[in-house]
């Protein structure tokens, strides 16, 4: 089975890359962009153990290494 | 007296480290790899600047998982000091020992420097003797220094006389200009509520002696060398 986990950076972590991005998108003429944020999506394959045991694996395997919670959020999609 | 550098794939100032505290410092040293387990026999721990497993993820986060990490926990636990620099701080940070979290430097440059830091507390075995206030040239060399924590953070660190060095002018004067990487409240150093474990992002290894444009960093090695005889060490 597969999931999907997005790792951002929380909101009033200030992302210096997210901004240059921004002036950047204003700089080849695409306007209207307000704010760009950089994370992480990560791809993961898992053996078949159900959504549920998946998800609290995966949980667990964000708190302690895959985000930062200090200056992270994560989400995590398994696909049924 | 016997001190331990720690190194990890990717460290690459353990042997400035080690050449500080055994060459110029004078007391033994000895390198300890990462898987080994146990620091018995060791009377304080240094974990040195680099980029362990090429920083990856996050800077220190594959590191804080290796085997002797839990041995520096249990060794910090018991009072040993223990000082991080630069990437060995993000690995103390990433490692639950020190509060807060490292972000890419806000000018989105690698800095690579000579600063001047404030020193704020001599409450550290590595601070011991130094005067509060005293402003020491040491260099930085990182692209995620920016030190970040949370409001309550920042406020119980301010309050518990937890940070150590914050980057200043050379009159000692904390200016916006003074601040290499966007740290909140210029912290450029920060100890534990004990005050064993020292976190910095600077590098005194790298200027312990004059030949290297300032020897300022070797106070700090000297420090904890008087703090561990005070203790019969």
């Amino acid at each position: 089975m597969k999931a999907k986990i997005y790792v951002t950076l929380r909101r009033g972590v200030l992302d210096p890359q997210g901004k240059a991005i921004t002036a950047s998108l204003g700089h080849i003429g695409i306007g209207g962009v307000e704010d760009v944020r950089v994370g992480k999506y990560m791809e993961v394959r898992l053996h078949d153990m159900g959504k549920e045991e998946a998800t609290r694996r995966l949980d667990e395997a964000c708190r302690r290494l895959l985000a930062n919670t200090v200056i992270e959020d994560y989400r995590i999609e398994v696909e049924g | 007296m016997k001190t331990a550098v720690l190194v990890f794939p990717g460290s690459n100032c353990d042997h400035d480290a080690y050449h500080a505290l055994k060459h110029v410092v004078g007391v033994d040293a000895e390198f300890v790899w990462h898987r080994q387990s146990t620091l018995s026999g060791y009377d304080a721990v240094v974990i040195p600047g680099g980029f362990t497993y090429g920083d990856y993820l996050r800077t220190g986060a594959m590191a804080k998982l290796s085997p002797v990490m839990d041995a520096v926990r249990g060794f910090a636990a018991a009072g040993g000091p223990v000082i991080g620099i630069c990437n060995g701080f993000q690995i103390l940070l990433e490692a639950g020992l020190l509060p807060g979290a490292m972000i890419v430097n806000d000018s989105l440059r690698f800095v690579c420097d000579y600063v001047h830091l404030r020193t704020e507390t001599g409450r550290t075995p590595f601070t011991r003797g130094i005067p509060a206030g005293k402003v020491l040239k040491i260099p930085v060399a990182h692209y995620q220094g920016n030190y970040f924590a949370d409001e309550k953070t920042l406020s119980a660190l301010e309050a518990g006389g937890q940070v150590a060095f914050r980057y200043c002018e050379p009159s000692g004067e904390v200016t916006p200009s003074s601040n290499p990487n966007g740290s909140a409240n210029h912290i450029a150093g920060i100890c534990n509520g004990a005050g064993n474990v020292l976190g910095m992002m600077p590098h005194p290894e790298r200027c312990a002696e004059e030949v290297l444009g300032s020897a300022d960093g070797r106070l700090l090695f000297d420090a904890m060398v008087s703090w561990l005889e005070e203790r019969g060490r």
